[in-house]
């Protein structure tokens, strides 16, 4: 029997289409080419996450309701965003299985039509990878490894925590995004503190401490000689390479480290050109990177 | 948490504060914390900032000083990392008790950060916290990618209203830094 190809609804968020479509357009190329079929997503809104510190019963129903819209498809939700990832999951959850949430947030949504009934399951992109396509598939699939690059890597936080709500990898020494990268033929260097959050949800509020944040992160990676970071989060990713220049400035310092998606890394090595993986669109330019592989 | 003042006075405990707190989804094991020091220890806002602590957080909502913590702006720059829920050797989901607080001091003060207002209403009137240029939207098509899908904002509208957001928007002032 032929083995069935995993098919899932791509739940885009907000970053990506307002500013990260590098991610979005690194993420199909790869995803295509390891067998694994798209269905856009109709009909949804932002996950949910940034409202939540204003009123969680506004995050837990615009969360279920694109839950609900899933489910009408049919189809299990993969995000590329860790955001995203830990609203969608852990709202899938918690409206799974304790009955009185679920009753108040249909008590909304039943307004419009809607009722979450709890038939699919969310996944982020490392998981669809490690998951469904698996190492040994994805090594097949490295024709061109990158065994010249020296890289550290940042999982970010929502993907990994809160660890008894999620589940998945070790929050404090994670390594699924690790073990990714090393299939590339890349090597992934450890550095200190390397579960260290981003910083970028109170960058409305408050500058200072995220690039503080953001600027003890490059000094790790840099005194361990990484030539890029790698993520897999649009909003981590914003923080270390949309930002970087004004981090920078804040420190007048240099740090010129540049931050690729993981599935732009993954399809370099697959064989991609840079163009097909818009790596041009990265601020900060992997030149000599580039020059290296 | 910024006040200078580390004078307590009787008048200003509300003594049911905790229980009130405690009830809310998130925060029920917010009594079972012994100020061990945790959570502030290994906070990464904590390290870079002079007032903001999560472990006095929590010890001021266990006294009971309610007006004093619902006014103070630093409970909006924790990063919601979730370090301190994983490190609680009681597991007081920490960072949860902070997003029940804040929602109360939206309430109680009538003042939120105007990053969220401005976020809530993009969110309203695109379905997505930022608005997409159409610049963006034309490059998507270059870049040989699908159209991004219609948004619903009736909808996303009808969910500020009914959860009670929209109220919250009309009655609130904003702020917008907080150092
Ligand atoms: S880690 Fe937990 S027990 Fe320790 S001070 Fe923080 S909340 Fe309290
Ligand atoms: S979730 Fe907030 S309080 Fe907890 S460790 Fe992270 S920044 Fe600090």
């Amino acid at each position: 029997m032929a083995e069935e190809k995993p098919r899932y609804l791509i739940f885009l968020g907000c970053v990506i289409p307002y500013r990260l479509s590098s991610y979005e357009v690194s993420t199909r190329k790869v995803l295509q080419a390891l067998g694994v079929e798209l269905v856009e997503m109709p009909e949804y809104n932002c996950c949910g996450f940034p409202m939540d510190p204003v009123n969680h019963d506004t995050m837990l129903t615009l969360a279920a309701r694109n839950l609900c819209v899933a489910e009408r498809e049919g189809l299990n939700i993969l995000t590329l965003c860790n955001g995203c990832f830990g609203t969608l999951y852990k709202v899938n959850k918690t409206l799974k299985e304790e009955e009185e949430e679920r009753e108040k947030i249909n008590g909304y949504l039943k307004e419009f039509g809607m009722e979450f009934k709890g038939t699919i399951e969310v996944k982020h992109l490392v998981h669809v990878l490690t998951e469904d396509i698996g190492f040994e598939k994805i090594k097949g699939a490295v024709k061109k490894p990158l065994t010249n690059l020296r890289v550290a890597q940042h999982t970010g936080c929502h993907i990994v925590r809160p660890k008894k709500l999620i589940g998945k990898d070790d929050p404090e020494d994670p390594k699924l995004l690790k073990e990714l990268i090393r299939l590339t033929g890349a090597k992934c260097l450890d550095y200190m503190d390397e579960a260290e959050c981003c910083g970028n949800p109170i960058i409305g509020v408050n500058e200072t401490i995220p690039f503080s944040m953001a600027k003890e992160k490059f000094d790790h990676i840099m005194d361990v000689g990484a030539q890029a970071l790698i993520t897999v989060c649009p909003f981590c990713h914003m923080m270390y390479d949309l930002n970087q220049p004004r981090i920078e400035r804040a420190f007048n310092t240099k740090i010129g480290i540049p931050v690729l998606h993981y599935p732009q890394l993954l399809g370099l090595a697959m064989g991609f050109t840079p163009e097909e993986l818009a790596i041009n669109e990265l601020r900060v330019k992997p030149t000599q990177l580039l020059e290296q592989i | 948490m910024s006040q200078t003042s580390q004078v307590i006075k009787a008048e200003e405990l509300d003594p049911k504060f905790k229980y009130e707190i405690s009830k809310i989804h998130g925060a029920e094991k917010l009594m079972l914390c012994f100020q061990c020091g945790t959570c502030t220890a290994d906070c990464p806002v904590s390290r870079y900032s002079e007032f903001y602590r999560p472990r006095k957080i929590a010890r001021m909502v266990q006294l009971g000083l309610k007006d004093r913590i619902l006014s103070d702006k630093h409970l909006w720059i924790c990063t919601t990392c979730y370090t301190c829920i994983d490190h609680c050797p009681q597991d007081v989901d920490v960072a949860h008790v902070i997003r029940v607080l804040r929602n109360m001091s939206v309430k109680h003060t009538n003042l939120m950060p105007l990053v969220y207002k401005e976020l809530a209403g993009n969110l309203m009137k695109s379905g997505f916290v930022y608005m997409i240029p159409e610049s963006r939207i034309r490059r998507r098509e270059q870049a040989g990618l699908p159209p991004l899908p219609k948004t619903k904002p009736d909808e996303v509208a009808k969910v500020f209203e009914l959860t009670g957001f929209t109220k919250l928007l009309e009655n609130s002032e904003t702020f917008e830094k907080v150092e």
